[in-house]
């Protein structure tokens, strides 16, 4: 086996230094009825060539974005990644480092974090940043914990804007948890009203901005009204990339901005691994879920960095941790710390006009499709369409053709009439005017 | 005119430079000091070749931002050097044996890497139509089945994004179980020696945690889970146990464990942080396991990245396999189906609800799935049984200088002494690690378990070649006897040689600095949005 260095002769000589003939002696504590005679029934080990073709084979069924015409967004964002970035994440010093418990020898991963924690809350306008959560949507639920933690109350109230899936996320674990969710129903428009659900026992309002169906929403109001009643407001966002367009939502009086931050740096990956980024107030930090990086200075004065503030956390506080996270994103902060460092402020702001003028183009052409209406009058790098049939049955049509040509509202919002007919378009740097044209013609076909 | 100094002297006259000398630059020839980006970095650079964005009319709304966020950039050249250089501070399992126990750092084969990254993985979205991502749906359901057989048990949550996330996720199908039977206990047991993930996840469940202590042998004893259940008779939702223990034990006892827990109506979560040193030896299903999560990072190999990311399904015994979240994966008329909504489900689905938004760590399960499939049944039971036999080569190697709190006993895949040796050294446990960094080696888990006063816990992994723990053996018992000789020089103070000291760790939790903040003297003027 390639990957195990020991052999036969090794063992034998291994299993006389420590006094047996037979390797399973050690196994001795392991019932013997649960003890596994044999091999399990799985296929035996294959070449490196033979482990390469048959996952490619794999891989080669699936549609990858890059190959057709791409509008796919609702969370996830297909944007181009820098080879540099790809580059030096893959270094072994970064990959296959472990959490950095010992600093002296881990500056690589510390000084990067605390980089990471710095443009995240210089993007967000916050105060502070952690080290990064699994993703937007676990991020999002840690939000509410930690916003029940600072106003001893439980009770979200949750925007119909926010991501379904990210929803049901934080509906499962505060119902699990003991904690009451008040969900508004889905508002493609942006036109709720909001601020009538928040009152005296709201811990905290959940508002996304660009939301779900791509409405940029006025987070101020939110937040005075949220402050008058003793509430905190959560702010997301799923396309980090807005940020570099979009007021900061620290800006418009957010106490905890949550989002994902795939966008910059990191790939589709169907789904994951992403990187969930989370930033809060000065005040907020020892409720703050997660890890923190911190400077300090070394035994000779030089400036270092280390993990901080770990007296929240599971290893210290056990079963009165703030929560019980022991990890995370690293590699993928690294990602994303690398493209905001070739970006800086300008390229970002650059990068979010591109998109956001690839947008405005869609819009414009799929509004020449007769039947077709968008939905929404301010938006970021994604919008809803109102379609003349089912969505769903657009989308596979339009696959069929070559287009991957956005989400269909009901596949995460299934059984709901009225959303039946809505569909979500993303669109970004990587859209040519070819792109818009293929899809127009596409929809034009499958409408007809 | 020769440009080198062939032929010509290149001894220095004098040769006593120590690495203590200091260079004008802080550098020390390949040993590089790098500033943070922000002090190196400027407003009117850009790394990335942008076009600009011209004849539109934004629709924004009131929403522009004023002004750009202010973070300087590198150009690429610029970029490269200020990671490359960061990366050369980091200690790395490609650059030496990384024996920290219950973190499993063994090697990631590159091969892994290359699967991950094709187009057909790296660059689906996870919302596209599922007529487009067969070939993903395939690979989840075979790693899956991989899963179920090496486990025993009847299902798998894949989503779950880290160990502590399955962890979370079993618990909620247990809480989702009890509340589906009309029950409300209160109680979750958890042995003294466990992760401190298991008490916070409990806890966050609104669960009471009533811990176990462990018996003078290292392992938990029945009669003390007996007894704690017959104090909260009625009450008991369960017990998070980690087998093979964090003291390095198989729990010996525990289907009698398992017996017990199940006769008071409560499920059996295993902690499976420690599932490396059993596969292809022993099943979970087979101990009585409802519930336990995999470190597809840890037992599979995907790289550990500086922290994360990880993944964590957790796989599930028939009595649980209702309540698995969403998404998941069914054997249907046509073949695997893939369930997302509340929508699709069938009689006796039951999903608790979903722990993230989409499909979980697919660039995991390719990196886990590639892995598997180069082992084989055959080298994953090789793998296990080579874990062990080194973790016992080392405790043989070190037993007679450093000291086993539990006695004589076979190790599973990790070896724990405590620093009973250490006494009257004036050497600490802290000393002791630090001085193993100046030579060559990250230091082994420390101070955890909790249950040994300055617990050492040491894992080399099967990736370890005899002669590589020859070397760190060898390494560890000169440090001992230099400890035990009273050299304290070579521990006070340690490490001499890494890129830091010893941090001051104390500071940084009183004055927490977390981000980098603009001297005032370098103050700009906003840079308004176009």
């Amino acid at each position: 086996m390639r990957y195990l260095p020991l052999s036969d002769t090794d063992r034998a000589d291994m299993l006389a230094r420590v006094g047996i003939s037979d390797v399973d002696e050690i196994f001795v504590d392991i019932p013997k009825s649960a003890r596994i005679d044999g091999l399990l029934d799985l296929p035996r080990r294959q070449s490196e060539f033979a482990v390469e073709r048959d996952l490619s084979r794999m891989a080669g069924k699936n549609v990858a974005a890059s190959s057709v015409p791409f509008f796919v967004g609702a969370g996830a964002y297909k944007h181009h990644v820098p080879a540099s970035v790809d580059h030096l994440i893959q270094r072994s010093e970064f990959l296959t480092s472990y959490t950095p418990y010992q600093p002296e020898v881990t500056q690589g991963t510390l000084q990067y974090l605390f980089e990471f924690q710095t443009q995240v809350a210089a993007l967000t306008g916050m105060e502070v940043a952690n080290a990064s959560m699994y993703d937007g949507s676990t991020g999002t639920a840690e939000a509410v914990l930690m916003a029940h933690r600072v106003t001893r109350r439980n009770k979200a109230v949750l925007s119909g804007g926010l991501h379904p899936q990210y929803r049901q996320v934080v509906e499962g674990l505060s119902s699990m948890a003991g904690d009451r969710v008040e969900a508004l129903p889905a508002d493609p428009a942006g036109t709720e009203d909001i601020l009538a659900a928040i009152d005296d026992e709201t811990s905290c309002v959940v508002v996304q901005s660009p939301s779900f169906y791509g409405q940029l929403i006025d987070l101020k109001p939110i937040a005075e009204k949220a402050h008058a009643h003793g509430a905190l407001l959560i702010a997301v966002f799923t396309e980090v990339v807005s940020l570099g367009l979009i007021e900061a939502p620290g800006e418009q009086g957010a106490d905890i901005v949550v989002g994902e931050g795939q966008s910059i740096g990191n790939g589709l990956n169907f789904g994951g691994p992403y990187v969930g980024l989370f930033a809060t107030r000065q005040k907020f930090i020892r409720q703050m879920p997660g890890r923190l990086c911190g400077e300090t200075v070394d035994a000779n004065g030089k400036r270092g960095f280390v993990l901080t503030l770990s007296t929240r956390e599971q290893h210290i506080r056990r079963d009165k941790a703030t929560s019980n996270i022991c990890t995370n994103s690293g590699l993928c902060c690294l990602a994303f710390t690398i493209h905001m460092t070739l970006l800086g402020g300008n390229g970002l702001a650059k990068l979010a006009r591109i998109n956001h003028a690839n947008a405005v183009k869609l819009k414009g052409a799929l509004e020449g499709v007769a039947g077709v209406k968008v939905l929404n009058d301010a938006f970021f790098n994604e919008f809803t369409v109102k379609l003349p049939k089912p969505a769903a049955e657009v989308v596979e049509a339009l696959a069929e053709k070559g287009v991957l040509g956005g989400v269909p509202v009901s596949r995460l919002e299934p059984g709901q009439a009225e959303l039946a007919d809505l569909l979500l378009v993303a669109s970004s740097e990587v859209n040519s005017d070819e792109d818009r044209a293929a899809f127009v013609a596409a929809l034009k076909e499958v409408l007809a | 005119m020769s440009m080198n100094n062939q032929g010509r002297p290149s001894a220095p006259a004098e040769t006593a430079i120590t690495s203590e000398r200091a260079t004008f630059t802080g550098n020390k020839a390949l040993a590089m000091e790098e500033p943070l980006l922000f002090e190196i970095g400027r407003m009117d650079v850009c790394g990335v070749d942008l076009d600009e964005a011209e004849d539109f009319a934004p629709a924004l709304g009131s929403h522009a931002r004023k002004a750009v966020p202010d973070l300087p950039a590198l150009t690429e050249p610029e970029t490269m050097r200020h990671y490359v250089r960061l990366s050369s501070k980091n200690y790395a399992i490609d650059a030496g044996l990384y024996p920290l126990g219950s973190c499993t750092m063994k090697h990631n084969p590159r091969l892994n890497e290359k699967m991950a990254r094709l187009p057909g993985f790296g660059d689906v979205h996870p919302l596209q139509p599922l007529s487009t991502v067969t070939g993903a749906v395939e690979l989840i359901a075979e790693l899956a089945h991989w899963l179920v057989t090496m486990t025993g048990m009847s299902a798998v949550a894949m989503s779950p994004k880290a160990g502590a996330h399955g962890e979370l996720c079993g618990m909620m199908a247990i809480k989702a179980a009890h509340q589906a039977a009309g029950r409300d206990p209160k109680i979750v047991l958890v042995p003294e020696s466990a992760h401190g993930t298991n008490p916070a996840t409990a806890a966050l469940l609104g669960y009471k945690v009533v811990s176990i202590e462990a018996r003078e042998d290292g392992t938990v004893d029945p009669a003390a889970v007996k007894a704690r259940i017959k104090e909260h008779e009625g009450d008991i939702a369960g017990i998070m146990l980690t087998n093979p223990n964090t003291c390095g034990l198989f729990e010996r006892d525990i289907i009698a464990i398992a017996e017990a827990i199940h006769a008071a109506d409560g499920y059996f979560y295993c902690d499976g942080a420690n599932f490396n040193a059993i596969v292809g030896k022993a099943r979970p299903g087979d101990l009585g396991v409802d519930a336990m999560h995999i470190n597809l990072h840890k037992t599979f190999s995907t790289p550990h990245g500086g922290g994360g990311p990880g993944a964590g399904p957790v796989v599930l015994s028939e009595r649980l396999a209702p309540f698995a979240p969403l998404p998941f994966l069914r054997k249907g008329e046509g073949g695997i189906e893939w369930v997302e909504t509340d929508a699709e489900l069938k009689d006796g689905e039951q999903p608790f609800g979903r722990m993230t938004a989409f499909h979980g760590q697919m660039g995991m399960y390719v990196r886990a799935l590639a892995y598997m499939k180069s082992h084989g049944a055959d080298g994953l039971k090789q793998a296990s049984e080579d874990a062990v036999l080194n973790a016992n080569y080392v405790r043989v190697g070190l037993q007679d200088l450093m000291s086993l709190p539990f006695g004589q006993r076979w190790c599973m895949h990790e070896v724990l002494f405590d620093d009973s040796f250490l006494k009257d050294t004036g050497v600490t446990t802290l000393d002791f690690a630090k001085a193993m960094i100046d030579e060559g080696y990250h230091p082994m888990t420390m101070y955890f378990p909790l249950v040994v006063h300055g617990a050492m816990l040491i894992e080399p992994t099967e990736s370890e070649s005899r002669s590589s723990l020859d070397l760190f053996i060898a390494t560890m018992r000169d440090l001992v006897l230099s400890a035990q000789k009273g050299e304290t020089d070579r521990f006070k103070g340690a490490p001499f040689h890494a890129p830091r000291g010893r941090l001051d760790e104390t500071r940084a939790a009183r004055n927490p600095v977390l981000k980098w903040e603009r001297p005032a003297a370098q103050a700009v003027q906003p840079q308004a949005a176009e």
